[in-house]
């Protein structure tokens, strides 16, 4: 044995990138399948995609048993089992998501859109490789990849409302992204590297004006990608420019990516700076409760109105992770899984009342939906007692374990804060309620059944209720998933 | 296994999953008949329960079924009933089907409605039985939006003011109970937490006195919205007044005393020296109440205001008589508990029948209506004794031993009190003098006298406020036991005294006043 190479590369472990290579692979599939075949089916199109989906799918949950090293390539990426759960959750919204959008340019009558499946397959490759990043940089590279795609989803249907959405979108995720950039820079010059692992160990007890910077910085970046208020302007516009099921994607799947990525970042590369943060994070909570529930009561539109409910969301997520440590996590990953289900129902009802396109999504074309569209008013009305909190739904118990997590870290202000703006939220949910059951329709509609659509959304429905009455069922799981290796 | 509390808690959910289950194939007639069948059932199973109630038991709760629903945050499903959940229990119980067949009349939805009613009856006996404190808030949540449907769905013409002005101001002050309780839970230690309500007295005991004080506090606005106690009772006339027959009656009847039932239970229970603390200050609050109420509702010229205002003077008394911390001031209050519901739940009940047939609820545009319809404005007067406190009378009792419980500490309170008495008989009895007597209105003339479903809707209730009045100790023997256990750990200085002592009771007098 002779001439032994000295340079020093890291193993290659690809196993726990799987997930991110089946959808990546997939989406190129289709892709090329647009590009070679000469009428493009709607149908292949969402059948290519599913079964990316379910792959990545599949390799995920055989990652839950992964007992190599606890990060791969090199320190680049985290092989836990909270990156599985994050994973998990992401691609079952993805598929809700695929689905919703089939049925919408299904109806929506614009012409075919091949790009869609795979689009959202390469957003969804980023948002699961940032949850499982150990590595600021790959951080950074995934949520360029989700972004991306992001914006041109939303401008998809070229609606000139759309167009307007994207480019907003665009211009303020671009700026946002150079904060998360910096911040990253900054880290780098107060420890010496960009690997989570390291930066925890290196935050041990040097100097801490720098890293501090580097934690505003990450922060703000943070702040505009989960839309936390003040960094919340943008939401309100792309949530309801964008197409309906587009907006129900990327509501959940970009708010359980980007919490996945902070909580990382927060309980592990700063957890030296827990003292730090903590207030930071109880501001950024606070402000988003209040605004974003006092800004959704003004209202007219229901896209906009769940767009504010998200911003107070994205608050009431931030409470919860104002507990350094597992009680943080537990609850702020509870609080995603319940979130994730009640908003894609929530976005999927309102396609399911707007019937074609953009049409309907005004409040007052909810008036009297009980009558009208039963189905659909039953639907938002479990989603929006969730969305309230309001037993015995997902969103309650959700709310219980964030606010508990709080007060046994000593914030219960923040607590009474949160609770008392899920009182005015509550009133502009009930409103919606009140008009689809208490008032008569003003016109009778045409209402086009869609039964597809009826059965996609049992599933975030059964969610809602099922976390809801029985949340012991994901408790044990996501116990074993808080626990973040590196 | 013993799992009759579940099933008085369930059954009435499992009737209301029938009548929506039921579809459209379920005709408007069949929907009513499954919904009283399902309220009667449980009306049944719950006498079980009385039945099986030992008023001599040594330990607190009886039928105590518990089993671990979220072990992981120390959520447990535990239910179990006391000398004082048994009767609200009961007044439930008892007062749905009453109501569902009042509302035989309705005939929008009526499936819906049904299954509305059925969910509320769950809630509420649920927050009745529940021995956890958050299973407790989940169904003390969980009952707004069914009542909040039926208000707003089935009301008159404000309805969904008043339906949105009701949840608000329930949940504002449910806001600071979660809070208070998640606080009360992360004083215990980590990894052994519950919300298992001896776990939470144990927690509660071991604050600084500040703390508890502030607790208590939280807790208490939230019961008081619910009681209601003035300065939070303006959404009970609006709600009151808009909502159909049967959301009045429950509302009065029923979910008034989820919120004195708060207080004895939690209040009371969890913060003792916060509540001598402030027994002035709620007793202050409550004499208010009480001439309050009755001043307003001596003004109203709407009938069903008027009755609404009655209620906020009423449970003034059993607020008064619960934080006065004797043996007859507590008894008498949870027994005024039960009275008023069955007093007031039937005079909205003939309110409801009154107005379906003058279709005003206008004092001055009615008159001379005894002579069109003798034995409705019977039964009126003798409702309105009832409520007013004539001896021989449910109402009579508690009214009066919350009297003299109250002057045994505090003659004031006692006096200013009294007064709430001849209020309630000035108004009761004016407003009958001017719906029944004078001239008939010729509109008036031909309007039916009650009908069989009337008579039973009717008589069950009357019944009750006889037998009450008569043999007052069927009530009392059983509230005793639970009520001297509450005042033993309010005041432990103080002996527990029977009915009737006052000297004894007087005792008292120095365990009341503030430290």
């Amino acid at each position: 044995v002779i001439g032994q190479a000295t340079l020093s590369t890291p193993e290659l472990a690809f196993e726990p990138l799987l997930p991110e290579l089946f959808l990546v692979g997939f989406a190129i599939a289709g892709l090329l399948y647009e590009a070679f075949s000469r009428r493009s089916e709607p149908v292949v199109h969402l059948s290519i995609a599913l079964v990316g989906v379910a792959l990545a799918g599949a390799t995920s949950l055989w990652l839950w048993g992964w007992d190599g090293e606890a990060t791969v390539l090199a320190g680049a990426v985290a092989a836990d089992r909270f990156a599985v759960l994050a994973r998990l959750l992401l691609l079952v919204v993805a598929a809700l998501g695929l689905l919703l959008g089939h049925q919408y340019f299904q109806r929506s009558g614009d012409e075919p859109q091949g790009e869609f499946a795979p689009l959202v397959l390469f957003a969804t490759s980023g948002m699961t490789l940032i949850v499982a990043a150990a590595d600021l940089i790959v951080a950074f590279l995934a949520l360029e990849i989700l972004s991306l795609s992001l914006y041109v989803l939303t401008g998809l249907t070229g609606r000139r409302a759309a167009n307007e959405a994207a480019m907003k979108y665009f211009l303020l995720g671009a700026f946002s992204s150079a904060f998360f950039l910096y911040g990253i820079a900054m880290a780098y010059g107060a420890t010496g590297t960009t690997k989570i692992g390291p930066l925890a160990l290196a935050l041990g007890g040097s100097e801490q004006g720098l890293a501090l910077l580097a934690l505003a910085l990450l922060a703000i970046g943070f702040g505009f990608k989960v839309s936390a208020a003040p960094f919340h302007m943008w939401t309100p516009d792309v949530y309801h420019g964008a197409p309906t099921p587009v907006t129900a994607y990327m509501s959940a799947a970009t708010k359980v990516a980007a919490f996945g990525a902070l909580i990382r970042v927060l309980d592990v590369a700063f957890q030296a700076l827990a003292w730090d943060w903590a207030p930071v994070v109880w501001a950024l909570a606070a402000v988003s409760v209040v605004l974003g529930s006092v800004l959704a009561i003004a209202q007219a539109n229901v896209k906009r109105m769940l767009a504010y409910s998200s911003i107070a969301h994205a608050g009431f997520i931030l409470t919860g992770l104002t507990a350094p440590g597992s009680d943080g996590i537990r609850s702020s990953v509870f609080y995603l899984v319940a979130y994730a289900a009640m908003t894609v129902g929530a976005f999927g009802t309102v396609m399911l009342v707007s019937g074609r396109g953009e049409e309907r999504t005004r409040i007052s074309d909810y008036t009297g939906l009980a009558r009208t569209q039963p189905l659909a008013a039953a639907l938002m009305t479990l989603f929006l007692l969730s969305l309230a909190g309001i037993p015995p739904t997902a969103g309650f118990i959700a709310k219980v374990n964030v606010f508990s997590a709080a007060i046994g870290a000593g914030y219960w202000l923040l607590a009474l804060i949160g609770v008392l703006a899920s009182v005015a939220a509550a009133f502009f949910y009930i409103r919606v309620i009140v008009l689809m059951y208490m008032q008569e329709p003003v016109e009778v509609v045409e209402a086009g059944s869609a039964p597809l659509t009826g059965a996609v959304l049992a599933i975030p429905a059964a969610a809602t209720l099922l976390l809801g009455v029985f949340p012991g069922l994901i408790v044990g799981v996501i116990e074993e998933a808080s626990v973040l290796r590196w | 296994v013993n799992r009759l509390l579940t099933l008085t808690t369930f059954l009435p959910l499992l009737g209301a999953l029938m009548v929506l289950a039921g579809g459209r194939g379920l005709k408007d007639e069949g929907a009513r008949w499954v919904a009283l069948g399902a309220s009667l059932a449980t009306f049944i199973v719950s006498l079980v329960v009385l039945g099986r109630f030992d008023p001599a038991a040594e330990q607190p709760f009886q039928m105590v079924e518990l089993a671990r629903w979220v072990e992981s945050i120390g959520l447990s499903y535990a239910v179990g009933v006391d000398g004082v959940s048994i009767w609200m229990v009961l007044l439930t119980t008892f007062l749905f089907p009453v109501s569902i067949l009042a509302s035989w009349t309705i005939v929008k939805d009526v499936r819906r409605f049904m299954a509305a009613m059925l969910v509320l009856e769950t809630a509420v006996i649920g927050t009745f039985l529940a021995l956890d404190l958050l299973l407790f808030f989940l169904f003390f949540e969980a009952l707004l939006v069914p009542m909040y449907l039926l208000i707003g769905g089935w009301g008159g013409r404000r309805r969904v003011y008043a339906a949105v002005k009701f949840f608000l101001f329930t949940m504002a002050g449910s806001a600071f109970l979660l809070v208070a309780i998640l606080f009360l839970y992360a004083q215990q230690p980590d990894g052994e937490r519950l919300f298992g309500y001896g776990a939470m007295i144990d927690a509660a005991a071991g604050l600084p006195v500040a703390t508890a004080r502030w607790l208590f506090l939280a807790f208490f606005v939230a019961f008081a919205v619910k009681v209601p106690l003035v300065p939070l009772h303006t959404w009970l006339p609006d709600a009151h007044t808009e909502a159909p027959t049967a959301g009045s009656v429950l509302l009065a009847g029923v979910l008034l005393k989820v919120g004195t039932y708060g207080l004895i239970r939690f209040n009371l229970m969890l913060f003792p020296e916060a509540s001598r603390y402030f027994a002035t200050f709620v007793g202050i609050l409550a004499v208010i109440g009480i001439i309050y109420g009755g001043v307003n509702a001596l003004i109203q010229t709407d009938i069903k205001r008027l009755v609404a205002y009655s209620s906020v003077s009423h449970l003034g008394f059993v607020v008064l008589g619960l934080f006065a911390f004797t043996q007859q001031g507590v008894t008498g209050g949870v027994m005024q508990m039960v009275n008023h519901g069955l007093a007031t739940g039937a005079l909205f009940l003939l309110v409801g029948m009154v107005y379906e047939r003058t279709h005003t609820r206008e004092l001055d545009a009615m008159g001379g209506l005894s002579s069109v319809m003798p034995w409705l404005m019977g039964a009126f007067l003798f409702t309105a004794f009832a409520s007013a406190g004539l001896p021989g009378l449910n109402g009579f009792v508690g009214e009066f031993l919350v009297i003299v419980g109250t002057f045994a500490v505090n003659s004031w309170f006692g006096a200013l009190a009294a007064t709430g008495v001849v209020l309630a008989a000035i108004y009761l009895l004016w407003s009958y003098q001017r719906m029944a007597f004078g001239p008939v209105r010729e509109e008036h003339r031909l309007l039916p006298d009650v009908s069989v479903r009337e008579v039973a809707v009717l008589a069950p209730v009357l019944v009750l406020l006889l037998v009450f009045g008569v043999a007052p100790s069927l009530l009392a023997d059983r509230i005793e036991p639970a009520t001297s256990a509450v005042i033993a750990h309010v005041d432990p200085e103080q002996e527990t005294t029977d009915v009737g002592q006052a000297a004894l009771a007087a005792s008292a007098a120095e365990g009341l006043s503030p430290p």
